[in-house]
């Protein structure tokens, strides 16, 4: 039964229920109900056996290399390999995608009779088979289609909701961005195929040493820009704050959540994999842009009032942290220090998990809410903690586990990214000790600004007075959006307390790349569940943690409230207005509560402020009639960096358009002319 | 001996600290020439609060009713997971620096939460620059544990308390950087000038007092209790990591006893620099603050760079 499964028949079978997912919402696309259920039949059918499948190869360690048919170009084939890494991968995707699509049942209601519902279902089942081939593929062109295949698919996705301009512009920046990454990546692969005569990946990695150490580096960098942009690492980042708002709340989710994440595969397994040995600096060059992109995600994300575009940039963060991990386990290996590197590693695919979990969960909540007060105005929520009861649980899980709060998931891959970044500064020397303290230092202070970014979220979305009439229409979402909520809620719980259990099997993900085959760990679980690093340099018991923190608020609630005080009366009141009546404009806003911080950082932020007032005398200037304050964010990258290269293109555009006279004797002649050359070249 | 030594460690923070949070305040007292309350008021407020009627908003929902219990929970659990007068207990389950430094966080969010939940213009305020001042803050705490803890080899607190800092080979000059990074941090996070006036209400600075407005009875009691707790917890950190001398090594009751008698000790003239500071100084404008709290995380930078 197992082999199977683990077979590729079991692996193309569900392959074909994406695909029959896709084809029959297309053809079913008439009726909104039908092709809503059976969209999402299929995907929820395909995630579970994508489930099922990667857990049963990562425990059976049984290593699948296929092709599938023959293709008559002879550089094309469709070839698989499906190591550890792509079946750790295959789980995080099938994990998010099914937990999305029982939620999809419920969200897509709301586009009904709007949109075409089978249009939805067809790119949404191609976008989660398409993940799951770019990270089984291991033909390099193959690859390349699957990866057209995902973008061009979360495109349609983005632009879905195209009633609002807004989103269009938001699918053109994707697309753009997206194709110049896919530039880069062609670009790296052709270099690698002028080298090693292959794109097979297993060729490509047997014939490492045929590419000289120059090309790599060119290779490396064409690849950080490439997957980079795919990621969202500053400054490729602007396209992920603008499509992720603008896609269906349970796409977004995926988006972000496992989407993004294809882009961290592919450098997992280009700098592990495919292109060691590796020098020392490329592992540097990824901790410095995971530091950069961490602290300058959150920074952008306080500036949010845009809840999704909030959690956009959260993601951000959050790649910056998995690339912290994957970054010192380059370090650590190019210095022979294999245990560590290890250690890093699996910090750096925990996070991967944990961050997939709790990212969707967050972004599935805040499309429940988007679809009950329909705004994604932060400023105009307010209070709906008590008509969203069970939606505002689920976020506060969600928040406390994406700032790294125990006994959460995220508290246990962020520990883990902070012990290797130690022992980096404890047993690294210069310059290199150095890099590793500025990467600890901004990973605490974006521990500590995404706590407050989330007190923010949460205080302004769902404490205090409602903001708006729609709040007070609000009601708790459908069963379905709460149980693909739920579960995930419960996820983020248990991948905490179960972080042993995991790490055991992240390490075994681990050993799966060739080169820590036979090396010994650093990070080992004893009984009760402890984790020790390093001969007990640290150590964290995520059972002991839970169980404290439950039983002493249950003790505490057991003392003070039944036994210090029984009798006690309960006045239930205003809260305390100073003899005015309160009104809603007196609660602190989501804008208000991270200015401070966000002068703090005026300089790297550069927040404006704009001043309208009109007078009712426009000579005297005594009597102003309305004060508007703009505040705002600079957008940096714009100014410095996109629109600088925008300007150097059209120039360089506007040049190149003199020889085109629109004479056909004078393109005769440039044909002419070319063909001598070529000739000469060749000859 | 385990059994008393676990309970003694449970009971120990919530037991002393409202007395040195009287303390301080009879220090303060003195030297601007009053006579002060006795070093047992606090104990007596709690008790007060604790039997008196509650007046709960209507806005409140139940992140307001649940905090105290949470975050005076919080303080319970980390006071009972760092070294106080002995290093033998030694715990791998949660003594170590991130897992208290995450914890305590947790109750930085419910009580910044808290404060929003009310609706009220002060606790919004109040949360928002409690959350500055704690996102400021996290480096520093962090880095300078990190520097005794590369000087150790360990991240974990009973080891490194176990492990001696002053001994020849070891690098003083770190030790005494890191700890003046650490002494800002405590200021901070306590509410202590030069960051937040722990003694008035309604005036328009204040942080911890403005999130605690709207609580009264238990709640409140809970509130203020957890508030000192933290103060000893900061307290205990700075004498234990920094300062490990007379800490218990052996299981003996001499040796258990002596501990307890050294850091009381200890606490002591920690409670005599910080209420001679809040005489001597000013509360520092709202955005001076985050230089301060930058100056600790540099501070620490510079002493494990100087580790070696």
């Amino acid at each position: 039964m197992i082999e199977t499964i683990t077979s590729p028949i079991g692996f193309s079978s569900l392959l074909v229920f994406f695909a029959v997912g896709a084809i029959g919402s297309l053809l079913l696309q008439k009726d909104d109900k039908l092709a809503n259920i059976w969209n999402n039949f299929f995907a929820i059918l395909g995630s579970l056996s994508g489930i099922i499948f990667s857990v049963l190869v990562i425990i059976t360690g049984h290593n699948l290399a296929f092709n599938f048919g023959s293709s008559s170009f002879s550089l094309l084939s469709f070839s698989f390999n499906i190591d550890m890494l792509s079946a750790f991968f295959i789980f995080a995707i099938s994990l998010i995608a099914l937990f999305c699509s029982v939620f999809g049942i419920g969200y897509i209601k709301h586009f009904y009779k709007k949109y075409n519902i089978g249009v939805l279902g067809f790119f949404y089942n191609l976008l989660i088979g398409s993940m799951i081939l770019v990270v089984t593929a291991s033909n390099g062109i193959f690859f390349l289609i699957a990866w057209e295949i995902m973008s061009v698919s979360s495109y349609f996705l983005v632009v879905y909701d195209s009633d609002e301009r807004k989103n269009i512009k938001a699918g053109f920046l994707y697309l753009v961005m997206t194709y110049i990454g896919t530039s880069f990546i062609v670009f790296s692969f052709l270099l690698i195929y002028k080298y090693t005569n292959s794109f097979d990946f297993s060729v490509i990695k047997s014939n490492m040493a045929l590419i000289p150490s120059s090309v790599k580096n060119i290779i490396f960098i064409f690849g950080i820009i490439g997957f980079g942009t795919k990621t969202g690492i500053i400054p490729f980042h602007i396209w992920l704050p603008a499509a992720h708002p603008a896609a269906p709340s349970h796409v977004s989710a995926l988006m972000s959540g496992v989407m993004i994440k294809t882009g961290i595969y592919m450098l997992l397994r280009m700098a592990l994999d495919i292109l060691q040995p590796i020098p020392v600096w490329w592992g540097m060059v990824i901790i410095i842009i995971g530091s950069v992109s961490a602290l300058l995600g959150v920074l952008y994300a306080l500036t949010e009032h845009d809840i999704k575009k909030l959690l956009a940039y959260h993601s951000i963060e959050n790649i910056g942290i998995i690339l912290l991990g994957l970054g010192s386990a380059m370090v650590f290996f190019s210095l022979n220090m294999v245990p560590l590197a290890l250690l890093s590693l699996i910090a750096s695919l925990f996070h991967t998990l944990n961050h997939a979990v709790f990212k969707s969960l967050l972004f599935l909540s805040a499309g429940s809410v988007i679809n009950e007060v329909h705004t994604k105005n932060m400023e105009e929520y307010g209070g709906l903690i008590k008509y969203m009861p069970q939606t505002a649980m689920f976020f506060l899980i969600g928040s406390m586990a994406i700032s790294a709060l125990p006994p959460f998931n995220g508290f246990f891959s962020e520990w883990l990214t902070f012990q290797s970044l130690f022992q980096g500064i404890a047993q690294l020397q210069s310059y290199s000790q150095m890099v590793f303290m500025l990467a600890a230092g901004s990973l605490a202070f974006t521990g500590g600004l995404a706590l407050a970014c989330f007190v923010k979220a949460f205080g302004a979305i769902f404490l205090a007075r409602p903001r708006s009439e729609e709040v007070t229409q609000a009601k708790e979402s459908d069963t379905f959006m709460r149980i693909g909520m739920g579960a995930l809620a419960l996820l983020s719980i248990l991948f905490g307390l179960l972080s042993g259990y995991i790490t055991i099997l992240l390490e075994k993900v681990g050993r799966g790349f060739s080169i820590f085959n036979n090396s010994s760990s650093s990070v080992f679980i004893s009984s009760h569940q402890v984790f020790n690093i390093n001969n007990g340099f640290s150590s964290v018991a995520p059972f002991a943690i839970f169980i404290g923190i439950i039983l002493t608020i249950l003790l505490v609630i057991w003392i003070i409230k039944y036994n210090v005080n029984k009798n006690q009366k309960i006045t239930i009141s205003k809260t305390w207005d100073c003899g005015t009546a309160l009104s809603p404009r007196m609660e602190i806003t989501a804008t208000g509560f991270t200015r401070s911080i966000i002068l703090i950082f005026r300089g790297i932020l550069k927040p404006s402020i704009q001043h309208d007032v009109e007078y009712h005398d426009a000579e005297s200037r005594y009597l102003p009639k309305s004060r508007a304050v703009t505040l705002g964010v600079e957008n940096v990258y714009n100014y410095y960096f996109y629109q600088p290269i925008n300007k150097i293109i059209n120039g360089l555009s506007l040049r190149i358009k003199n020889i085109q006279t629109g004479n056909i004797n004078i393109y005769i002649s440039y044909i002419f002319i070319a063909l001598i050359i070529s000739l000469f070249l060749i000859l | 001996m385990q059994i008393i030594i676990l309970i003694l460690q449970l009971i120990f923070v919530p037991l002393v600290s409202p007395f040195f949070i009287g303390f301080i305040k009879k220090i303060k007292a003195k030297l601007q020439n009053r006579r002060g309350a006795s070093v047992w008021q606090p104990y007596k407020d709690l008790w007060k609060l604790l039997h008196k009627d509650e007046v709960i908003s209507s806005e409140a929902s139940w992140i307001f009713k649940f905090s105290p219990y949470i975050i005076f929970s919080i303080t319970i659990i980390v006071g009972a997971s760092i070294p106080l007068f002995s290093s033998l207990f030694m715990n791998f389950y949660t003594g170590d620096i991130l897992v208290t430094v995450y914890l305590l966080s947790i109750g930085t969010f419910f009580l910044a939460l808290a404060g929003m939940d009310t609706g009220g213009p002060f606790g919004g305020f109040g949360s928002s620059r409690e959350m500055t001042i704690s996102a400021m803050a996290e480096g520093g705490l962090i880095f300078s544990l990190l520097t005794v803890a590369i000087i150790s080899g360990t991240t974990n607190l009973f080891k490194i308390s176990s492990a001696g800092l002053f001994v020849y080979n070891k690098p003083i000059i770190s030790v005494i950087l890191a700890f003046i990074g650490f002494f800002i941090i405590l200021l901070a996070e306590n509410g202590r000038f030069p960051f937040d006036n722990p003694d008035t209400h309604l005036e328009l600075t204040m942080i911890h007092e403005a999130m605690i407005l709207e609580y009264s009875g238990k709640k409140l009691a809970l509130m203020e209790w957890a508030g000192a707790n933290k103060f000893i917890i900061f307290v205990s950190l700075g004498a234990n990591m920094f300062f490990p001398y007379g800490i218990a090594h052996s299981m003996s009751l001499m040796a258990i006893v002596a501990g307890i008698l050294v850091l009381l000790f200890k606490i002591v003239i920690f409670c005599l620099v910080v209420g001679v500071l809040e005489s001597k100084m000013s509360k520092f404008r709202y955005f001076r603050l985050p230089d301060l709290l930058i100056i600790s995380f540099i501070i620490s930078v510079v002493a494990i760079g100087l580790i070696n």
